[in-house]
Parts: C-alpha cells; structure tokens; sequence
C-alpha cells in the first residue's frame, strides 16, 4: 500500500504543478484579449476622472498652464445666474419629458402588441425616427414649430385654435422641444414591446379564471412583469434628458444665431459645452461636469431606492 | 437568446413536437409553451377591440411618418413654397440638390462620415469582440470585479471626461483631424463588450477546448472559432455604432474646425448657422441637405431591422 502512495504523490505534484502553470498562462491570454480595454478604461476613463477632478480645482483656459484656485470655480457656479437658469431649464424639460416618454411608448407598445400580424410594419415606422440624425430633428423642430406658417399650428389652426410661436417665445419653447422629443420613442416602445411578448399567457388565463376583469388584469399580472423593462427606460431616458444637448443646440445656439434670445433652450450641458469650448473655461466647465454627474447619481439613486419597492423582478424571493 | 444559438432546432420543430403534456413544473417551460403559442397565433388577436387598435395604429403611424414625407416633399419645392405644407410640391424642382451641391462640400462632408463610420464600427466590432471573448471564455481572479468595472463606465456621463479628453487629443496635435472621432473605439465599448460576451457565453463551449486539444493557439481559437460563431452579436454591435458614428454631432462640434473636415451633422449645423437664422432664410437648403443626411440612416435600419430590433431589446431586458 505505502509503496503505491509513494509512487503517486510525485505524480500528484507534478499534475498540480502543471495546472497552475497552465491557469498562469491562461490569465496571461485573458490579460492579452482584455488589453484594448484596459489600455482605453486607463487613459480615456481613469485618467480623465482624475484629472478632471483637479481641472475643476484650477483656472484653466488650454493656453496657460492650469492655475489651482481651490474650490473657487464651484462657489462661482452657485452665483452664476445661467447656471441657475440652465439648471432649471433642465430640471423642466426632464421632469416633464420623461413621463410622457414613457406614456407614449407605453401607448404605442400596448398597441402594437395587439396588433397581430401587421405589428412589424408599425412598429418600424414608429422606429424609424430613432434614426434620424439629431441635428435634423432640431432642423425639423424649426420648421414644424414655425409660428407662422408651420405645420403644428397649421393643423392647429384647423381647429380654430391660434398655436403659439413654439421657436421664438420662451415660455412655449421647452414645451415645443419637449413634443419634438416624442417623436424618437422608438427605442423604448421596442423594450416595452418585448417585455409585454414575455407575459405568459398562462398568467392572464389564470388571472381571468380568478375573475380579473381587463384593468385588474393590467394592473395586477402586466404592470409587475413589465416593471423591469418600465424601471429601465426611466432610468435611461432621465440619464439622457438631464444631459439633452444635440436637438436644442441646433436650433437655438452656435454661431449663426443673432436673432433672438435662446436663454429657454439653455439646457445644462449646451452652458457646459460653451463654457469648454467656447470660453475656454476648462476649470469652471469641469467643476459643472461633476455637479451634473452628482446630480445624475442622485436621482438615479433615488429611483433604484424607489424602484425596490415598486418594480418586480421574476426569479427573486416571493414567488 | 437560444433562437440564435448555431445548434439549436429550426423553428419548425415547434410544431413538429408534441406539446409538453402533464403539469408545468418550470418557468422556462411556461415561457415555451407561450412562445410556441404566440407562433401559432391564439384567438386572441380577433379581439373585437382589433379595428379600433388598428385604426389608431394607422393614425399614429400618419404622424410619425409625416415629418418624413414633409421633409422630402419640402425637399424639392422652390424656396417659396417650402412652408406650403403641401404634400405635393405644386412646383417640382430638382434645383435644391443642384443648390445645395454647390454651396456647401457636401461630397466631401458625406466621405469624411462615411471614413468616420466604417473606422469607427468595424474597430469598436473588433475590439469589443476581443475584450468581450477574454471575460466569456478565460476564467481568473478579478474577473467580476474587472467586468462590473466595464458595466460602470455604461453609467458614467459622457461631459465628465469629455474635457480631460480633449486635452488628450490636443496634446497630440489630432484636434482638427478626423481621428478623435473613431480612434477611442480601438479600445472597446462597454455595451458592445456586454452584448457579444452574453452572446458567446451562449456558445457551446466543448468546441472551443476541442480546438484547443487539436492545437489552434489561443489566438486561433477566438480569432478561427468563436468570432465566425458570433457574428449574429458583431453585427449588432456593428450597426449600432453606424448609427451612432454617422450621427453624432457633439464630437463633431469640439474636434473639427475647418469645413473640408466637418462630418454630415457638424455641416449640417454650419448650414443652419449660414442659411437658416445667419439672415439669408434659405430652408429650401438645409431641408434638402437634412434629406441626404438622413437617407443612409433609413438604409442601414432596412438592412439591419433585426440586428437593431434584437440590440435595443437585449439592452432593455438584460441592462
């Protein structure tokens, strides 16, 4: 017996030693297929979160070296008024924008999903828009808006009701962007399509045998097992309409535009994006990109908090 | 995701097997059974609501679709009568696109974009892969950590590192080239990098290893095996990053100065500054230069409309 064991402990050994030899070259080649990324997260992720945070310490302008003026830039940005303003703007377009977002693509998905067949017809029509460039959707928001003679008020005007002049009066601008905007809900009737097809249909037949009638049935099997996707798009869309940038800046900045006021459209990150690179207020735009990016955190931690309670996800503890 | 799996069954044999019988015992057979339900139409869809779903499905799709068509009818009427709101141009001229040619280097904005495009997707594709097969197939220490660190940077707002990243670019003397504009994407995006590992994971690994014992180098096994196997996930990855390269302006709009340079968005917006409030009111321009912006996008969603369709559902199901 002991001669046998003697035998096989060398072998053990060197079996052990060849698989750790073997798993260290194997993390090497992982290492090899993970080097685009790291090499990318260090230099254009790590590197600029750092160096950001010490840009929003200094007085920069790119020609000059940065000049560290401690929390200077950020005491400015609480007395600056179109921080404020900007700020506010934002705050409306995305406290308004988001829900009826996410009503419309609600709409349209529900509608699609009863739409059998011919779904797959409408619901590229209802995508296509996601593809135009953003630059032409503020073009289009220009001329559809028009005051005068644009096709929103002229349908309006059928009606007999007189449309406000949507581009140049500053209380109906944001509301004009904000309807432009729910012109690209593609995307999110899409993910509310798909998770509304994976509702088992076993769900509404046991629903129905226990007496639900078609609202009980759609507050109490389809709004929890479409909540994940519902949670998703309203994280996303809050995400993308604080930073809202591409549509509004079209139509309302840049060089050509010395014909009428634009403080309605200035949203946060078009005040940040003129402050970089237009001023060449590196320092002070830096410290307003992390009080966007705190602000961001926030009401996205707010919404997991609240989303705890309210959204359901399939597979977890109550079954 | 199994419908895209290399070995799974055709779809026909749903029909061809007998319908599980007996008690359902798992959710996944529930959702199989709904799926192969919803192949074989239920009843459900002669609803009696259907002809009032249908007939709002059309008169949404009227208005979603008509910015469309008033684009291109605007497209080709004279300057006057752009704002006719007409849906067939009374006048019909070709003059805009003849105008518009000239006026602006339009042939060499359209080829600067597409040199963006096709360098940014095919590297993202790429690199994306390659990252995305060392966190599917390898298997070391930190690798959760390593892959929750990728999922992060999906939440991160693009203006806290844009600044530090254009320091970058300006240091190397690239700021007025091209190359800011695709170059980042050697290194692999992070919802791409998610969206092909989920997809390889998926993939039979056996067949891997059995490349491995007939002595294909690591390199060969990824590069031979697993990428031919993912293309379904590349081509995703792939027409999401056309999209987003061909439409992208706010790079555009820090990186490029001179106008041979400029991208179709950022001379987009430089005939709106010029031709739209720069005092000349000539629409006729920039809606026809909007139509030639806009046409390729409406291309590659009828050549990709399941790659799309499938990436934005993946991303709202899984994120």
């Amino acid at each position: 017996m002991s001669a046998v064991d003697a035998s096989r402990v060398p072998a053990t050994v060197d079996r052990a030693r060849s698989r750790r030899r073997a798993r260290r070259r194997n993390s090497r080649s992982a290492l090899l297929f993970l080097s685009p990324w790291l090499i990318g997260f260090g230099v254009f992720t790590a590197w600029p979160l750092i160096y950001s945070v010490y840009l929003s310490l200094t007085d920069y302008d790119v020609i000059n070296d940065p000049h560290f003026i401690g929390g200077q830039n950020y005491v400015e940005l609480f007395q600056d008024p179109k921080i404020a303003l900007a700020l506010g703007n934002t705050l409306f377009f995305t406290v308004i924008q988001v829900p009826l977002h996410v009503l419309v693509a609600l709409v349209l998905a529900l509608l699609l999903n009863r739409a059998g067949r011919s779904a797959g017809v409408f619901r590229t029509i209802f995508y296509l828009p996601k593809m135009t460039p953003p630059v032409a959707v503020g073009i289009l928001f220009l001329l559809l808006f028009n005051g005068q003679n644009g096709l929103i008020n002229t349908v309006l005007g059928w009606f007999g009701i007189t449309g406000p002049a949507w581009t140049t009066d500053p209380a109906w601008v944001k509301p004009g962007l904000i309807l432009m905007s729910l012109w690209t809900v593609g995307a999110s009737v899409i993910i509310l399509l798909a998770a509304l097809q994976n509702v088992p249909d076993e769900l509404y037949e046991s629903a129905r045998l226990d007496g639900a009638g078609f609202w009980r049935q759609s507050m109490s099997v389809t709004l929890p097992m479409i909540s994940p996707a519902l949670f998703f798009i309203i994280v996303i869309n809050t995400i993308g309409a604080l930073q809202t940038f591409d549509e509004a800046y079209t139509a309302f900045f840049g060089s050509g535009n010395t014909t009428y006021s634009n403080d309605a459209a200035l949203f946060y990150v078009i005040y940040l994006f003129q402050q970089a690179f237009e001023f060449l207020h590196m320092g002070y735009a830096s410290a307003m990109a992390w009080v966007l990016f705190a602000l961001i955190m926030a009401v996205t931690a707010v919404q997991l908090i609240v989303s705890r309670r309210l959204v359901y996800y399939e597979g977890e503890t109550d079954r | 995701m199994t419908h895209a799996l290399p070995h799974s069954a055709p779809d026909g044999d749903y029909e061809m097997d007998p319908l599980p019988s007996g008690p359902l015992t798992t959710i996944a057979e529930v959702r199989e059974r709904a799926e192969s339900r919803g192949r074989l139409r239920p009843e459900r869809h002669r609803h009696p609501m259907r002809w009032l779903i249908m007939a709002a499905l059309v008169v949404l799709s009227v208005v979603f679709a008509y910015p469309f068509i008033w684009l291109i009818s605007a497209s080709f009427k004279p300057r006057s009568d752009v704002f006719d709101n007409r849906l067939i141009p009374q006048t019909f001229t070709f003059d805009n696109y003849v105008t518009v040619w000239q006026q602006a280097p339009l042939a060499l904005w359209l080829v600067n974009t597409v040199v963006v495009t096709a360098l940014a997707a095919v590297t993202v594709t790429l690199s994306s892969a390659m990252v995305a097969w060392g966190f599917a197939y390898f298997r070391f220490r930190g690798r959760g950590f390593l892959f929750g660190l990728v999922l992060a940077t999906m939440m991160l707002p693009g203006a806290v590192t844009m600044i530090p990243t254009f320091l970058i670019w300006n240091a190397l003397g690239m700021v007025g080239t091209l190359v800011p504009l695709w170059a980042q994407n050697l290194f692999g995006s992070a919802f791409y990098i998610f969206l092909i590992r989920q997809f390889m994971l998926a993939l039979p690994r056996d067949l891997f290893d059995a490349a491995r014992v007939d002595g294909a180098s690591q390199w060969a096994v990824f590069w031979r095996v697993a990428l031919p196997l993912s293309r379904p996930a590349l081509a995703v990855a792939l027409i999401f990053e056309v999209q987003a390269s061909w439409t992208d302006l706010m790079r555009a709009l820090i990186y490029l100065r001179d106008d041979t340079t400029f991208t179709v968005p950022r001379g987009l917006k430089s005939l709106v500054d010029a031709f739209g409030f720069g005092g000349e009111w000539h629409w006729e321009i920039i809606v026809t230069a909007s139509v030639i912006a806009t046409v390729p996008m409406i291309v590659v969603f009828f050549l990709g409309q399941r790659q799309i369709v499938h990436g934005v559902s993946a991303g709202g199901i899984k994120g």
